[in-house]
């Protein structure tokens, strides 16, 4: 079991967000600040790991003609779960993400890993390969979010982090970033970097 | 590595430049070689790879094309060539936009010493206001085409392409269209969101999708919605700084529910408030003359905004009866629409960019009929938006390769069925 490959390669090479562009609704939606966004990603990375775990471990039982409705099951009871936990412990980021933390039973990595990979690991791995993409989606969210609450709202986490002296010089917080058109948008920056620093990623158009 | 001689100095490149044009022997033939030619020849090699410029080579090319018609020709395949070019139809679309420029510094110095009432008499004349307006003009232009011209240079050395003319056109464009004190940290960012995503993304000058020009606009008023509209933008206080006098646009006015304070004729001369070059309804038709004259922009385009801008307010002057508490903005005349804002710009400059625009006939007939009748629907229905020619433009911008392939796909139809029917014929 290659414990590196499954947890590395799911932030870098085959991340979720950027190489395998799933996830983004609810990129746009969480990453106007940072603190639901961390939220965000903790949830998802736990739902994906436990049900890529509990799917795994069901794999040899489930009938594959109903496999979806038994993968939603499972998925769904980890979603509630969080969402009770949110809203006990965490009432205003929970507030914050709304109807997003209900929508983690429809993101479409966790349906693509547990198809893609639970059904044919073992639990051991499969529970590796969810984390790591928990962990590539989070990434993602995070450094989306940073740059948006950053220049949008010029505080990181709540806390201004732009000098009021520069507000006084004029300078002024980019509306744009608050909007969910500049998420897509700092992702779109985020994989062309990637793809510049990795030319074998890119698609050969000639063929 | 073969380094060329430094040996060719100043006052030799100027003698060369002015003074002395060469005999040059030119495969048996003497040719009179004209100063300049001769000295971009001689630091030629400095540029080109295995010189001491590799990196500046694209620089070095667009700054001779632009003095010279560049002697490669075509080597595979037939070309149907015609005068125009790309340089000469952008120099083109700048010489049009010369009026509304010219107009537009008048009108932001006349604006000032309107708002700024002194004891002087001489204080509105033309000089004075056209200089005030000059002053605040240039380090607008200036930012703009530094920031625009530096990325465009710097994208077509990474990737080994030539740098195009593109941006003489956009860089002239984005200050002639955003509020006169907009900060120009401010402008110089919306300059290069607009190059690097709205343009060079996808792949440069003529691969883009949306005007870049508009995605400037777009960006500063999503951005920085208190210094792109609202009452304190419009008119400069000082011969400097961000600061501006209080004003009501036309626009902003009916968006307020009152009739505009100017009459019909002061907005077609272009004596209002407004983004800095778009006032002048006068200046911007004479511009269009240019360019229909020219032939460089679309008539079809220009007519069917227009018709479509002015359909839709004769639609909402019938249903004004309907209409109880917010009928201003439906009562007042159709061609008010073509007096206020942006709409003559937009429909002249900016839809008709052959770029962006659609490209078939019965296609542009179809986009410009809807940006018109889109931009007076948003600008009467959505107080929101006191201006609807910039996201009206970039709505259909979006759509025009949807009209053009629908357009394409229903001639084929159209001949094949026609082609079937005399096959049929024809068998007969």
């Amino acid at each position: 079991m290659n414990v590196k490959k499954l947890l590395i390669e799911p932030l870098r090479k085959t991340n979720p967000v950027t190489v395998l562009v799933l996830g983004i609704c609810s990129c746009l939606a969480v990453t106007a600040k940072l603190k639901p966004a961390l939220v965000m990603g903790a949830s998802v990375t736990i739902v994906t790991a436990f049900s890529n775990l509990i799917i795994s471990l069901l794999r040899k039982g489930i009938p594959s003609r109903i496999r979806i409705i038994v993968q939603l099951v499972v998925v769904a009871t980890f979603v509630i779960l969080i969402d009770q936990f949110l809203k006990a412990f965490a009432y205003d980021v929970s507030k914050q993400l709304s109807v997003y933390v209900g929508l983690i039973i429809t993101n479409c990595i966790i349906m693509g890993r547990l198809e893609a990979f639970a059904l044919s690991h073992g639990p051991g791995e499969s529970f590796l390969d969810g984390l790591g993409n928990g962990l590539g989606y989070s990434l993602i969210l995070i450094i989306v979010a940073f740059f948006r609450e950053l220049l949008g709202s010029g505080t990181l986490l709540g806390y201004q982090v732009i000098p009021q002296s520069f507000y006084e010089a004029g300078y002024q917080n980019n509306g744009l970033m608050i909007l969910p058109p500049m998420a897509l948008i700092v992702v779109g920056i985020i994989i062309w970097i990637q793809r510049t620093r990795h030319p074998e990623m890119q698609e050969n158009d000639k063929k | 590595m073969t380094k060329p001689k430094n040996s060719y100095g100043f006052w030799k490149a100027f003698r060369d430049f002015f003074i002395a044009p060469k005999e040059e022997q030119n495969g048996g033939v003497k040719e009179r070689v004209g100063g300049l030619r001769h000295y971009i020849d001689k630091i030629k090699p400095s540029f080109s790879e295995g010189g001491r410029f590799p990196w500046l080579h694209s620089t070095f090319e667009a700054f001779e094309t632009f003095a010279f018609t560049p002697n490669r020709v075509t080597k595979r395949g037939c070309h149907v060539r015609d005068a125009i070019d790309l340089k000469r139809s952008m120099i083109m679309v700048v010489i049009a936009l010369m009026p509304a420029m010219l107009f537009g510094m008048w009108n932001i110095g006349y604006q000032h010493y309107l708002a700024t009432p002194s004891p002087l008499t001489s204080h509105l004349s033309p000089l004075a206001c056209l200089w005030f307006g000059f002053i605040r003009m240039l380090p607008l232009i200036a930012v703009s085409y530094i920031v625009g011209l530096g990325i465009e240079f710097a994208f077509a050395q990474i990737r080994h392409h030539e740098v195009n003319e593109g941006f003489l056109v956009t860089g002239f464009i984005i200050p002639m269209i955003v509020p006169v004190t907009t900060p120009l940290w401010q402008l110089a960012l919306a300059t290069a969101f607009a190059v690097i995503i709205g343009k060079e993304v996808f792949g440069g000058t003529g691969m883009n999708f949306l005007n870049p020009a508009l995605v400037a606009r777009a960006f500063l008023f999503f951005a920085y919605p208190t210094r792109m509209s609202g009452d304190n933008v419009w008119i400069a206080a000082d011969l400097w700084g961000t600061d501006a006098i209080t004003s009501a646009t036309p626009l902003a006015e009916l968006a307020a529910g009152m009739r505009p304070s100017a009459s019909a004729l002061d907005m077609f001369i272009g004596f209002i408030p407004g983004s800095t070059c778009e006032t002048s309804v006068i200046a911007i038709l004479l511009g269009a003359i240019l360019l229909l004259v020219t032939g460089i922009a679309s008539w079809r385009i220009m007519l069917s905004v227009i018709l479509g801008g002015g359909l839709m307010g004769l639609l909402f002057n019938y249903l004004s009866p309907l209409t109880s508490n917010l009928s201003t903005y439906f009562e007042i005349p159709f061609y008010y629409h073509y007096l206020m804002g942006g709409f003559m710009f937009g429909a002249v400059f900016m839809a008709t960019d052959p770029v962006t625009a659609a490209q078939t006939n019965i296609g542009k007939w179809i986009y410009g009929f809807l940006i018109g009748a889109f931009a007076v629907m948003l600008r009467v229905l959505n107080p929101a938006y006191p201006e609807g020619m910039m996201l009206s433009i970039l709505l259909m911008n979006c759509f025009a390769p949807l009209i053009d392939h629908c357009v394409i796909a229903r001639n084929i139809k159209r001949r094949q069925k026609r082609a079937i029917v005399k096959s049929k014929a024809t068998a007969q």
